[in-house]
C-alpha cells in the first residue's frame, strides 16, 4: 500500500445532489406546462420554445468561449432560463425577439454580472419585461384556439370560466394559462425538495386574499384572478428561483408577501394589466435586504435560552 | 428555540453493529507518537534498548493539558522515530518491537481514589483522553469546583456513518462504566447523570438502562436523542441533554455540565478497577475496500496497514483512508501511521463511497444555511472570508460553527464550506493576536 490517500478536508461524502440535477428537476417541472402550451396554442409555441432553450444554451456557451471561462452549460441553467423565458411570451411572437430576449437574459442579466449565483435578478423575467417595454411583445394579444381573442384575460372584461382557466384553453403566454399544469410540475417540485411551500403559498394566498376583498369577496373571480395571467407559473418558478430569492424560512415568506401585494397593486391600479413580473423584479432587488433582516439567530450567542 | 437542533440524514452503513468486538493479537511492532492530544506532546521516558510491557510508561505527561503514554505490548523499545502527525506537524514516536508474549509490567495497580484530588490525580496518572473527539485530556474536565457540575453528561451519540465502536462498548462495557460512574459521582458530589443516545439505537439504549438501574449513588438518566447527524456534538448533546446553551466559544463546563465519552468513562472504570492505563483501542474497522469490516480491539501503536491485514486485507484499492468518520474523519497520512488513542474508527472508502462532485459556484440555494444545526450561513462566510472581512465574518459568528460538516454535505455546488469556516476562524484568531500585540 503507498501513500494513496489525499489529503482532504471533511466531509468526505456528499448527498449527491448538484446544480445540474436541480436544475434537471426544474426542466422537468415545466414539461407539463410545455406539452399544455403546445397543445392549446400550436407546435408554434414548441418553435419558440425550442429557439429560447437553443439561445439561451448557445449564448452561455459563446460567452464562456469568449471570455475563456469554465464552460457553464452543463449545469443546465441556462437551458432552464431559455425554457422560463419562452413560457412567458405570447405564442405569435416573432422569432428575431425571441432570440433578442434570450440575448438579454443570458448575456446582459446573467453572464456580465459574474454568471450563476451572482445575478441580482432573474435572467427570464427581466428579459420578459425588456421585451414588453422594448418591443410591447405582451402587449400583442395571443391567438388562443378557441378562447377569448383579446389580450391575457386580466385585460378582458369577461373571465373565462374557471374550469376554462384552469385547464389553460384561453389567451395569455404560452406556459402561463394551464394552472393545472403548472400545478402538477410545481408539487414535482415540492415533493422533489428542490423548492419549498413558502413561496408558492404565501405568494398566491396573497394574491388570492387581496383579490378577495377588491372584488366584493366573491370567492369565484378572487379565484379567477389566481388562476389567470403570470401568477402560477411565477410563484411557483420564477419567484423561487434561488439566486433572487431569500435563503430562510421567513425570508421567503416575507418575499412572497411583498411580491403578493406588489402583484395586486399593479394589477389594480397600475397601467398593465399584468403585474407578476414586475413584482418579483422589484422584490428580486430588495432580496438582498431581506435576507440580511431575516439572518437565523446563530445557536450560543445569546438570546436562544 | 426549538427543543431539537436542525440535523441532517446522512447513510448509516453501520455495517459492524451486529458483531462483537475481537481482540486482535500482538503486532510485530507498534509506532506511538508522544502526542495523542491536545496540548504539548509528552516528555520521552524510555530510550533505545529499554525492556517494556504492556502499561509501562514511556511518555511523561508535559504540563497541565498534556498527558502520559504507555507501551500497549511488551517488547524492546527499537527506535525513536519522527512520526507525522494528520495536522501536518510531526512528533517523536516510540518504536516497540513486540515479543509477543504481552506481559504486563507487574507495577501497575488499581489506584486509591477517595476524593476529588484523588481522583484528578488518578485520571492524569491514567493517561486518558477524550477518546471520541480531540484528545482532551480527561483530568483537565473534573480539575475544576464540583459546586460548578451539575450534570455529568455520557456521550453515547454515534452519529457518523459506519462508526459502531461507542455503541460496541455500551452494548458489553457497562459494568466498567457503572463502576467509573460510582466514582466519579462520589468523588465530585454529582447527583445527575445522563447518557444521551439516538434513539434509532435500541440495544444501547436498553442495555445503558440496565447499567443505570443498577448505580445507587446518584440519579442516572438515558435520554433518547433524534437520530439525525449531529448529536455527537459536545454542544448539541447538552443543549437536547439539559435544554442549556454553551456560549460561543464556551465550555461545557460554562453551562454547568461536563461531557464524557462512553467509552472515555468505559477505560476510566477499567483503570479505576485494575490500575490498566490507556493501552487499547476499539476501533471499527470498516468501508468498502475492507474485506472484512469489524470492530477490533487494537494496542495503541499498530499500524494500520496491520489493522486491515486483520481484517482480511483490502479488496479494492480505496481512495480515501480516514481517521474516524466521513462526516468529520481526518485523511491519514500514510498506511502506517498508527492508532492513536482517540481513533475510533479507521475507514478505507472507495472511489464509490467517496465521490464528491464537482465544486460549481454558488447558486445560493439557501441548503446551507437551512441544514446548520447552529443556524450559521456558510455562504455568507465563505464570501466575507474571500474578501477578508472580519467585521462581517464577526458579525457572522464563524466562531460558533462546530465543523460537523453538514453544510458541505448538502451543498449542490460542493462549495468548500467547512474548510472557508475553519480558514476564517484562524484569520479572525490571527487578527486578534496581532491587535493583541499592537497595543
Ligand atoms: S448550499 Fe452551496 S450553493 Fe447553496 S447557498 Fe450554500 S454554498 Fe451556495
Ligand atoms: S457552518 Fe459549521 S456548524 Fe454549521 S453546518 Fe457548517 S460545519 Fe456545521
Amino acid at each position: 500500500m503507498s501513500s494513496l490517500t489525499k489529503l482532504m478536508i471533511s466531509p468526505h461524502i456528499h448527498c449527491g445532489r448538484s446544480t445540474g440535477g436541480i436544475m434537471r428537476d426544474v426542466l422537468i417541472a415545466l414539461l407539463p406546462a410545455t406539452l399544455a402550451g403546445t397543445l392549446i396554442f400550436g407546435l408554434r409555441a414548441l418553435l419558440v420554445v425550442l429557439v429560447c432553450v437553443a439561445a439561451c444554451v448557445l449564448f452561455e456557451l459563446l460567452f464562456n468561449l469568449i471570455t475563456k471561462q469554465a464552460q457553464t452549460v452543463g449545469d443546465l441553467s441556462a437551458a432552464v432560463t431559455g425554457l422560463l423565458l419562452a413560457l412567458n411570451l405570447p405564442v405569435n411572437i416573432p422569432i428575431w425577439q425571441c432570440v433578442v430576449g434570450s440575448l438579454f437574459a443570458i448575456v446582459v442579466v446573467k453572464c456580465l454580472f459574474g454568471g450563476i449565483g451572482n445575478n441580482l435578478v432573474n435572467p427570464a423575467i427581466t428579459a420578459r419585461v425588456f421585451m414588453l417595454v422594448a418591443f410591447g411583445s405582451l402587449a400583442i394579444p395571443a391567438f388562443p384556439v378557441d378562447a377569448v381573442a383579446s389580450a391575457t384575460p386580466l385585460a378582458a372584461e369577461q373571465m373565462p370560466s374557471l374550469m376554462t382557466l384552469f385547464l389553460g384553453n384561453y389567451g395569455g403566454a404560452i406556459g402561463e394559462t394551464s394552472t393545472l399544469a403548472l400545478l402538477i410540475g410545481g408539487i414535482y417540485l415540492l415533493v422533489r425538495r428542490v423548492i419549498t411551500w413558502h413561496i408558492p403559498v404565501v405568494f398566491i394566498g396573497t394574491v388570492f386574499v387581496f383579490s378577495f376583498f377588491m372584488e366584493g369577496f366573491d370567492a369565484v373571480r378572487a379565484l379567477s384572478m389566481v388562476m389567470a395571467g403570470g401568477l402560477v407559473i411565477g410563484a411557483f418558478f420564477m419567484a423561487t428561483d434561488y439566486v433572487t430569492s431569500p435563503a430562510t424560512p421567513w425570508g421567503k415568506v416575507l418575499f412572497a408577501l411583498g411580491a403578493g401585494l406588489f402583484t395586486c397593486l399593479i394589477r389594480y391600479f397600475g397601467n398593465y394589466p399584468e403585474g407578476v413580473s414586475f413584482a418579483i423584479l422589484f422584490m428580486n432587488i430588495l432580496t438582498p435586504y431581506i435576507g440580511r433582516w431575516t439572518r437565523r439567530k446563530v445557536f450560543g450567542t445569546g438570546g436562544d435560552k | 428555540m426549538a427543543r431539537y437542533l436542525k440535523g441532517i440524514h446522512v447513510p448509516h452503513r453501520k455495517n459492524t453493529a451486529n458483531k462483537p468486538a475481537v481482540r486482535m493479537d500482538a503486532p510485530q511492532t507498534v509506532t506511538i507518537p508522544m502526542a495523542m492530544h491536545i496540548g504539548k506532546p509528552a516528555t520521552l521516558a524510555v530510550k533505545v534498548g529499554d525492556l517494556v510491557k504492556v502499561g509501562t510508561k514511556i511518555g511523561e505527561a508535559n504540563g497541565a493539558v498534556s498527558a502520559n503514554v504507555y507501551a500497549s505490548v511488551s517488547g524492546k523499545v527499537n527506535k525513536i522515530e519522527d512520526c507525522l502527525l494528520s495536522n501536518g506537524a510531526t512528533a517523536p514516536a516510540v518504536v516497540i518491537e513486540s515479543d509477543g508474549a504481552m506481559s504486563v509490567d507487574e507495577t501497575l495497580a488499581a489506584p486509591t481514589v477517595t476524593d476529588r484530588q484523588s481522583l484528578v490525580d488518578a485520571l492524569k496518572e491514567s493517561g486518558i483522553v477524550g477518546l471520541g473527539g480531540a484528545g482532551f485530556p480527561t483530568h483537565v474536565k473534573f480539575d475544576v469546583d464540583p459546586a460548578r457540575i451539575d450534570y455529568l453528561i455520557i456521550n453515547g451519540a454515534e452519529c457518523e456513518p459506519y462508526v459502531t465502536s461507542d455503541t460496541v462498548t455500551m452494548l458489553t462495557r457497562g459494568d466498567d462504566m457503572a463502576y467509573a460512574i460510582e466514582t466519579i459521582a462520589r468523588c465530585l458530589g454529582i447527583g445527575k447523570v445522563i447518557i444521551g443516545i439516538e434513539n434509532n439505537k435500541k440495544e444501547a439504549i436498553a442495555a445503558m438502562r440496565a447499567m443505570a438501574a443498577s448505580v445507587s449513588v446518584c440519579d442516572v438518566q438515558v435520554t433518547s436523542l433524534p437520530s439525525v447527524y449531529p448529536q455527537g456534538g459536545e454542544k448539541v448533546l447538552v443543549y437536547h441533554a439539559t435544554g442549556r446553551v454553551i456560549p460561543m466559544g464556551k465550555l461545557p463546563i460554562d453551562a454547568g455540565c461536563v461531557v464524557i465519552n462512553c467509552t472515555t468513562l468505559a477505560t476510566i472504570g477499567a483503570y479505576l478497577r485494575t490500575g490498566m492505563p490507556l493501552v487499547e483501542k476499539c476501533v471499527t474497522v470498516d468501508g468498502g475496500a475492507v474485506a472484512q469490516p469489524q470492530n477490533v480491539i487494537a494496542p495503541i501503536g499498530t499500524s494500520i496497514e496491520a489493522l486491515f491485514a486483520f481484517c482480511g486485507g483490502l479488496k479494492e484499492q480505496p481512495t480515501k483512508i480516514l481517521y474516524g468518520g466521513p462526516m468529520m474523519g481526518i485523511t491519514v497520512p500514510n498506511a502506517d501511521a498508527p492508532v492513536l488513542k482517540n481513533t475510533n474508527a479507521v475507514l478505507a472508502l472507495t472511489e464509490k463511497e467517496a465521490k464528491l462532485p464537482k465544486t460549481t459556484a454558488c447558486i445560493r440555494c439557501g441548503a446551507c444555511v437551512n441544514n446548520c444545526p447552529f443556524g450559521l450561513a456558510p455562504a455568507a462566510i465563505s464570501r466575507a472570508y474571500d474578501s477578508r472581512n472580519a467585521d462581517e465574518l464577526v458579525e457572522l459568528a464563524v466562531d460558533a460553527c462546530m465543523e460537523c460538516g453538514c453544510c458541505s454535505y448538502v451543498c449542490p455546488a460542493n462549495r468548500p464550506l467547512v474548510q472557508k469556516n475553519k480558514l476564517s476562524k484562524q484569520f479572525l484568531k490571527e487578527k486578534r493576536v496581532k491587535e493583541a500585540n499592537k497595543q
